[in-house]
């Protein structure tokens, strides 16, 4: 029996690879049943279940949260998204990158590196006046 | 006596501070092969991305993504900016920080005008101080940096590009060789690198679902997301790699001024004795 070869990856790690005699996954257009020899094909993944049918006839199930099908004749890959994606939740990341750069450039001096620069004066100078004690009474 | 105590107390305070080195040394080399590891783990997505990538470079696109096409005019470059949130890491950051400055200088130079994002504690601060223009930030992303946390500095400059912004993204970071070599490196992101493949003998095209444009939107965004996640996890690596050799050079150079300390040490001791006995026998002989 002819098999495809599937495998299924995310950003983070490796989660599937191995011949299937079909591969079954919800795209973004609807339901997609993947056998060997399927014309070359992309398409967005939603969230939910793709089916892996192994040669041994035994099913396994994975869960992604969106990410991509890519159909060449003899390979299936999915590349799986780790994270929840949608338009208003990476809208809002990027506003909270931005944020944190105007909090960053807002408060120049930040009042915890003042702190760490003066305690690290303050230990320069007590070690400058201990070596000073130190040569004096080496020298009596 | 009064000059051997103070000796003593230095000794001691450097044995301290060498006890800390050595424990920072030794948790840099555990950590390091945990960064490893994450670094191999996400291999295999970025290898399958460049080959969809190949693969649609190949295909017939009868649409024209903005990312791949290469813009005459460069008014505003780009930068994302890799850096580690703690210091003590010898001068990983900042060789990577000086490095990058040139570019940036020659850029200017030019007219033409830096927007950069940071991704790190240390590249924020020392990009604050600077006459360029920050335009997103994110730090505290810990030991096993996520996906999910790097999405808003990307999207950020990604639509910078898409509106026309920023005509050219770089990316700088500090490439693991091995556990001794860590290498600044910029690369090209954004618009992407031509493949050097040559177009293939036969004319095929995908099916797109829903269509072309959405589909290679998505897929360039992630491309774009699985390079800058990478170069996360490699300037991950090379931060600990970068202190575990820091803190092994602090120790041995403790160990040294410990053994210099102790031979002044000594003779501060034994004058102190030998002044003792001549009093002891000058006042005998007084007797």
């Amino acid at each position: 029996m002819s098999t495809i070869h599937c495998d299924i990856v995310s950003a983070e790690e490796e989660i599937f690879s191995g011949e299937a005699q079909m591969v079954i996954a919800t795209g973004e257009m609807g339901e997609l049943g993947i056998a060997p020899r399927h014309a070359p094909l992309i398409t967005r993944l939603k969230p939910g279940q793709v089916r892996v049918q192994l040669a041994s006839g035994e099913e396994q199930f994975f869960y992604v949260s969106g990410g991509m099908l890519e159909v060449q004749p003899t390979v299936v890959t999915v590349l799986a998204d780790t994270a929840i994606r949608a338009k208003d939740l990476d809208e809002s990341a990027a506003r909270k990158a931005k944020d944190e750069a105007e909090r960053a450039l807002s408060n120049r001096t930040d009042a915890l590196e003042v702190a760490q620069a003066q305690a690290q004066l303050a230990q320069a100078l007590a070690q400058l006046q201990a070596l000073e004690k130190l040569r004096q009474s080496l020298k009596h | 006596m009064a000059g051997a105590r103070e000796i003593r107390t230095k000794i001691k305070s450097v044995a301290n501070t060498r006890k800390v080195t050595r424990a920072l040394e030794m948790v840099s080399a555990s950590k390091i092969r945990k960064a490893q590891d994450l670094m191999k783990a996400s291999r295999p997505y970025a290898r399958l991305m460049r080959q969809v990538i190949g693969h649609i470079a190949h295909a017939n696109v009868e649409f024209k993504h903005p990312f791949l096409v290469e813009r005459e005019h460069v008014k505003r470059v780009g930068y994302v900016v890799v850096s580690t949130d703690r210091g003590l890491c010898g001068g990983l950051n900042t060789n990577l920080f000086r490095r990058l400055l040139a570019e940036i200088r020659e850029w200017q130079n030019k007219g033409v005008e830096v927007d950069v994002v940071c991704i790190g504690q240390k590249a924020t601060q020392f990009f604050r101080r600077l006459k360029v223009n920050m335009v997103g930030s994110v730090t505290h992303l810990g030991e096993k940096p996520q996906i999910a946390e790097l999405i808003g500095v990307i999207k950020v400059m990604l639509d910078e590009y898409t509106a026309g912004r920023v005509d050219r993204l770089n990316l700088a970071y500090n490439d693991f060789v091995n556990t001794m070599t860590q290498k600044p490196t910029i690369d090209a992101l954004l618009p992407l690198p031509p493949s050097e493949q040559l177009a293939s003998t036969h004319a095929w095209d995908y099916l797109y679902e829903p269509d072309a444009a959405t589909v290679l939107e998505h897929v360039l965004t992630r491309y774009v997301e699985s390079l800058v996640y990478q170069a996360v996890l490699e300037n991950l690596a090379s931060e600990h790699a970068a202190r575990m050799v820091a803190m092994k050079a602090a120790s041995d150079n403790a160990t040294k001024a410990i053994g210099s300390l102790t031979l002044v040490y000594n003779k501060a001791r034994q004058a102190a004795i030998t002044q003792e006995i001549s009093e002891i026998v000058g006042g005998a002989a007084a007797v």
